[in-house]
Order: structure tokens, then C-alpha cells, then sequence
């Protein structure tokens, strides 16, 4: 999770084009500046080819912190690794 | 990107430059934003979507693309599949916004009803009927309010085929009902004006409908397109708004060897050369030289920028299957100095801006001296596969037309009967010698609707001989040229090489009893050959009809317009007193008697051009 929430930091600086921004496990939607419908298309987006994955419909309503976003993408990309 | 500095000279970020990648733009687009932003000189203008879902992605990544032309757009947008009720019972904040451009974002999803199974062809075709009506509804309404540009998508194709193959031959099957309704959008598109269709059903082939449509963006965000396809249909779109500000590119320069044939010329020679459909390099080379060919013959110049000797550069066109011949070269560059000095010259040569090239070679290492010695050129990175070149090519949208145009045919003659005219120059002993020996007609009149595309061409992409640089849609044009508020003024120039087309133009707004001439442009090809003089003795005598006794022109000064800050002086104008050096303005009362200042050219009467009427 560590490693992807790294990753996911560098995505979260360059969508919202903040550097300095620090995510953490408990970041929410809330926490950062300029996080609209907008720059969420632009993030799932970005998340998705970073990491060469596919949410499925649904997937990102459940989620409710940074950390479970970074669990689910460690489950994704280990369920590929296997097949 | 750059970091900021003062003197460093604003450079379009590497995001943006070819070859793009669409998931980097969409990643950084906020960044790309302020960047861009930077530029100075930005075109103001104002775009109104009307979607048919969502469109916030599609006028951010638009308004990126624009911004990467020079175009800065502000954006109305319809509420959520609101596109018909907002334009048709007039919804007042899009009516407030008064757009320039009103682009309609339909998709398929959009279509009101699709036939039933087994429907009859008759019910088909009425339920196509009324579909067209209620388009047509909204496109006349938009055209009613506005002075509005209309740019509508066609359709796409839905990714579920429930009746297999039979959707597509059956009339009651969906892709054929579709492909349908795109036959009827294009035939509103061809007869009438103000209105251009974005190809989505050429762009989601291109792209491939599974990546086109994205199930999860559609049923989360209610995007019509997936991302990717976002970055193609803004791109797209870019391409044909770029064009109706003028600002589309006009010439093509190309290297040869290994661009447009195979081996060296110099080394190989003739029979050496890689050219022709014996060979499977030879034959895409052919298929580029068509391709480039094909571009010639619709308006896009052509140069030739080699490092060669000129006999063997020349002898390279005699090659038996060589599609390209020597004469549809506008401009000839070879010899061995740096490729951008050439393409300086051959700029200064064909009286066309930097910022109007584009450069195509095999080399990276000439791409990246010229993309850095000349930054104003386009320097797409074709790679070195030939079989890539034309769609690397077309995939940038530089020459994308909105009308192809007799004069666009003819401008290629034009310039190679301008070599001639120059070569002719040298001959006389004196200037007014030549422009006597020149034989020149002039056509000069009221605007009329066959010239109405060329007339906005010409006015918003002539930056030097250009007194105001304002810039008019072509819907603008259009309806001031019937107000009555206005006089305005076309010229075009034949002489005894040729036609020079529509070369110039004047636009003055009537108040009272004076004339404040609001536009003046005139094609720098036809300098210095008393063509503003005749242009100014027929806007004084159309004056003269309409009882306007004094004129004002005006001089606002840009990077550009150098040459034509003593233009009203040297017509005879007054400098006004305490007018500003922004906006210079000079006086010029209209006597009783106008002895006309035109010398050489002879004005013939105007010719309603047959069968290319726009509206």
C-alpha cells in the first residue's frame, strides 16, 4: 500500500497541479483543494493508465479514504500479476 | 515546461507538440492551463456548447487546445441535456453570452427514437423526418439568434449490436438508421453557410468504438465519450476553429531524400531512387507524394527545403513515378545552407508568415535545428517510416479546410506566375513601366455571398498590411455586409500572368455623415501595385453615393502592421488632432470632385460567380 499511495501522491500533485500537496491514508475528497466532478474524471483516469488497471462500475463511489483507493488498486494489480 | 523567466521567449509546452499524448494532457491539464496562459497575444472568443451529456470535460480540454493555437475561449454551457430547450425556447444566460461559436455535442444516446423491429421503410423514413425537423428546428433557431458559427457532431455508433449485422442492412436497424441521419446532416452541412460538421463517426472509427465509449465513464459521469476520446473530438474540434479564425497553415515545405522518395538523390541517382510500385518502400513513398499531391491541389503551397545540389534536387522530379512534378513547387530550396534560413526565405519568397509553415523531414536532427532555430513552424515529428508521414501529418488538423474555394485551386498557379512577374520586374526601366506592362484588371464592389468564406479568410489572416488586426467570424461578416450600417468593400486583381484573387478588403461603419473605416486589409502579394489606391478611390465614390462627406481611418498599431502605419497620410488623410498612438486616427474629407488616384489598373465590372454560391 505504501508504494502505491507514493505513486498515487505524484498523481494527486500533477492532476491538481499542486507539488507541495501530501496525501495520506485518510485523505478524502474534502482535504484537497479543487478535488469537482472535473478533476475526479481526470485523477480515476490517471489512475488508471498509471497503474495499467480498470475500475469497475462502482468501485470508486464505495470508497471513502486515499488508503482504500490504494488497497483496492494493490488487490487489482495483484489479481492481473496471477492471470 | 520552462521555469518563468523574463527574457526566455514563451515556448509551446512539449505536452503539446507533436506527437501528443492524450493521457498526459488530460493528467496535466490544470498545469498545461497557466502555461499556456502565458502566451501573449491570445484571440479572444466565445464558444457556447450545447451537450447532449455532460461537456465540462470536453470545454476543459478544448479550451487547452485552443489556448495551444493562440485562441483563448470563454465557454457557455447547456445545462445537462438541456441542448434543444436551452437554444429553442431561449434560455436567457446562453442568450446573454451571445456565442461566437455554438458547438453541439450529440452523440447517438441523443437520437430521439430509434426505429422498431420490423418497421417498414415508409415509417422509417418518417420517423427520419421528423427527426431531421426537430435538428433543424434547433440549428435555424441558433442561426435566427446569432451571428453564430454552428458546429454539430454527426453520429456515432453505439457498441451493442442486438440484431448482429442486420442493424446495418436492415431500415429498421440502428447503424443504418444512423449512418442515415449523418447523410441528412451532411446535406444541410453542403447547402447551407455558417454551419460545419465535426466528424465523430470518422474520429470513433479511427479511434475504435470500445475506446470511444467507456461503460463505467457513461454510467458514472454520463460522458458520452471515454477520456481518450475526449482529447480526439477537442482536437478535432480545435482544428476547425483554428480555420474559421484563419489561422490555418498554408504551405508545406518538404525535404527530399528519404521523405519523398527513397535514397539519395546525389548518391543513388535517378535510377537508384526508391519510387514507384515495384517496391514495398517505393510504393508508400508514391502514396506520400499522392497524398502531398492531393494537398497541392486543394490550396496548401508546396516548398522544397534540401540539402542538395539544385540540378540533382530538380532531376528528382523526372523520375517516371513521380507523382509530384516541378511546377507544383511554389518555392525551391536546394542547396546546402541551414534548412532554416531556407525556410526563412522561402517564407519571405511566397510573402507567407513563419507561423504558417510546415516543415516535413525524415531527419530528426534538421526537425529539431529548425523546430529550434524558427519555433514559429511546425515541425511534427513524422518519425522516419514513410508509410506513417500523411496520417502523422493529418493527425496535427494544420490545413484543415471549411470550403474549398476556386481560388484556393488557383492559388498554386498564382505563385509560380509571380516568379515570372518578378522575373519580368528586372526588365523595365522604370516601376510604372512594369506595373503598365502588368495589364491590370480590378473587380471592386459590395461584399456578396459568394466571397463572404475568402473575404473572413483574408481578414484574419492578415496580420501586415492589416490597419485595426480586427478579426470577424465569417457570420459577422455576413451580416454586416447587409445592415445597412456598413460599406463594405472587396477587391480582387487579375494582370496579364494571371489572377491574384480576392486581395483585399475594407469594412466602414456609417455614422451620420461620416465613414469610419473599421477594417482595411489587403494580401501582401499584391503590394505596391496601386491596388490600395484603387480600392480607396472606389470607397470614396461609393462615399460620394451615399452622401458621406468625410472619412475617418484608423491605425492601431500591432507587432505586425509596421508597413502600413503612414498608410492614410499617403492617401491624403489629416492626421487628427490628440487621437492616441494606440489608436491613431486621421480625417479625409470627401470632396465634391474626386479625381481618382489610380494610375494602372482598370476596374471592370463585378461577376456574380456562377454555381458557387454559399448561402
Amino acid at each position: 500500500m505504501e508504494n502505491s499511495l507514493f505513486r498515487l501522491q505524484a498523481i494527486f500533485q500533477e492532476v491538481f497541479d499542486q507539488p507541495e500537496l501530501n496525501i495520506s491514508a485518510t485523505t478524502t475528497a474534502r482535504d484537497v483543494p479543487g478535488w469537482d466532478s472535473l478533476t475526479n474524471i481526470n485523477l480515476i483516469f490517471a489512475i488508471e493508465r498509471e497503474f495499467g488497471i480498470k475500475f469497475a462500475l462502482g468501485e470508486i463511489q464505495e470508497l471513502n479514504n486515499v488508503g482504500e483507493m490504494a488497497v483496492l488498486i494493490d488487490q487489482k494489480t495483484k489479481n492481473r500479476a496471477k492471470t | 515546461m520552462k521555469p518563468e523567466g523574463k527574457q526566455a521567449k514563451w515556448e509551446l509546452p512539449t505536452e503539446l507538440k507533436s506527437p501528443l499524448s492524450a493521457e498526459l494532457i488530460l493528467r496535466k491539464r490544470i498545469a498545461l492551463r497557466k502555461e499556456l496562459l502565458k502566451q501573449p497575444e491570445l484571440l479572444p472568443c466565445r464558444i457556447a456548447i450545447l451537450g447532449g451529456s455532460t461537456t465540462q470535460e470536453i470545454a476543459s480540454i478544448l479550451d487547452i487546445f485552443l489556448l495551444a493555437q493562440g485562441i483563448r475561449a470563454s465557454f457557455y454551457e447547456s445545462d445537462y441535456n438541456a441542448f434543444f430547450e436551452e437554444a429553442v425556447f431561449g434560455a436567457p444566460k446562453f442568450r446573454e453570452f451571445n456565442p461566437e461559436i455554438v458547438f453541439v455535442h450529440t452523440t447517438w444516446h441523443n437520437v430521439s427514437q430509434f426505429p422498431e423491429l420490423l418497421d417498414s421503410e415508409q415509417r422509417v423514413e418518417k420517423l427520419l423526418r421528423s427527426e431531421m425537423q426537430k435538428f433543424e428546428i434547433l440549428w435555424s433557431r441558433i442561426r435566427q439568434d446569432f451571428k453564430a458559427l454552428i458546429i454539430q457532431n454527426n453520429f456515432d455508433l453505439p457498441r451493442l449490436r442486438p440484431l448482429g449485422n442486420l442493424e446495418a442492412s436492415e431500415c429498421y436497424g440502428r447503424v443504418n438508421y444512423l449512418l442515415r441521419l449523418n447523410a441528412e446532416f451532411a446535406r444541410y452541412a453542403r447547402t447551407h453557410s455558417r454551419f460545419l460538421l465535426n466528424d465523430i463517426l470518422y474520429l470513433s472509427a479511427q479511434l475504435g468504438l470500445t475506446q470511444w465509449i467507456d461503460n463505467s465513464y457513461w454510467y458514472s459521469y454520463h460522458m458520452a465519450l471515454s477520456p481518450i476520446a475526449t482529447v480526439a473530438i477537442t482536437r478535432n474540434l480545435a482544428a476547425i476553429i483554428k480555420s474559421i479564425y484563419g489561422k490555418a497553415k498554408k504551405c508545406l515545405v518538404l525535404d527530399l531524400d528519404n521523405t519523398l522518395w527513397g535514397g539519395v538523390i546525389g548518391d543513388d541517382d535517378l535510377q537508384g531512387l526508391v519510387l514507384g510500385r515495384d517496391h514495398p518502400l517505393g510504393e508508400a513513398y508514391l502514396d506520400f507524394q499522392r497524398y502531398v499531391k492531393g494537398l497541392q491541389n486543394r490550396g496548401v503551397l508546396l516548398g522544397v527545403c534540401s540539402k542538395n545540389d539544385p540540378e540533382n534536387a530538380m532531376k528528382g522530379f523526372s523520375h517516371p513515378d513521380s507523382v509530384l512534378k516541378l511546377e507544383d513547387f511554389s518555392s525551391f530550396k536546394a542547396n546546402w545552407n541551414p534548412k532554416s534560413d531556407n525556410i526563412r526565405e522561402i517564407a519571405a519568397e511566397l510573402n507567407i508568415g513563419l507561423d504558417s509553415i510546415v516543415f516535413v523531414d525524415d531527419n530528426p536532427a534538421e526537425r529539431a535545428i529548425v523546430a529550434m532555430q524558427v519555433p514559429e513552424v511546425a515541425v511534427p515529428d513524422v518519425g522516419s517510416d514513410v508509410s506513417l508521414f500523411a496520417e502523422i501529418l493529418e493527425g496535427e488538423g494544420y490545413f484543415e479546410p471549411l470550403k474549398i474555394a476556386q481560388d484556393d485551386i488557383e492559388r498554386g498557379a498564382y505563385y509560380r506566375d509571380n516568379a515570372q512577374r518578378t522575373a519580368c520586374e528586372t526588365n523595365f526601366a522604370s516601376y510604372d513601366e512594369f506595373l503598365a506592362s502588368l495589364d491590370m484588371t480590378a473587380e471592386i464592389g459590395p461584399f456578396i455571398p459568394v466571397y463572404l468564406e475568402r473575404i473572413t479568410q483574408l481578414i484574419n489572416k492578415s496580420n501586415q498590411f492589416n490597419l485595426t488586426t480586427r478579426r470577424y467570424t465569417s457570420a459577422e461578416v455576413e451580416a454586416l455586409s447587409r445592415d445597412g450600417y456598413h460599406i463594405t468593400l472587396y477587391g480582387r486583381l487579375q494582370d496579364r500572368f494571371g489572377d491574384n484573387g480576392l486581395v483585399s478588403v475594407i469594412i466602414g461603419s456609417i455614422c451620420e455623415q461620416a465613414l469610419e473605416i473599421d477594417l482595411w486589409v489587403m494580401s501582401c502579394r499584391v503590394l505596391k501595385r496601386g491596388m490600395e489606391q484603387a480600392m480607396f478611390d472606389a470607397l470614396v465614390q461609393e462615399c460620394q453615393a451615399l452622401g458621406i462627406r468625410k472619412l475617418i481611418g484608423v491605425y492601431i498599431p500591432s507587432k505586425k502592421n509596421g508597413m502600413v502605419a503612414e498608410h492614410y497620410s499617403s492617401l491624403g488623410f489629416c492626421p487628427k488632432e490628440a487621437s492616441p498612438p494606440e489608436r491613431k486616427q486621421w480625417e479625409f474629407e470627401v470632396p465634391p470632385t474626386y479625381n481618382e488616384l489610380v494610375k494602372h489598373i482598370r476596374r471592370t465590372a463585378i461577376s456574380e460567380r456562377s454555381g458557387a454560391s454559399i448561402s
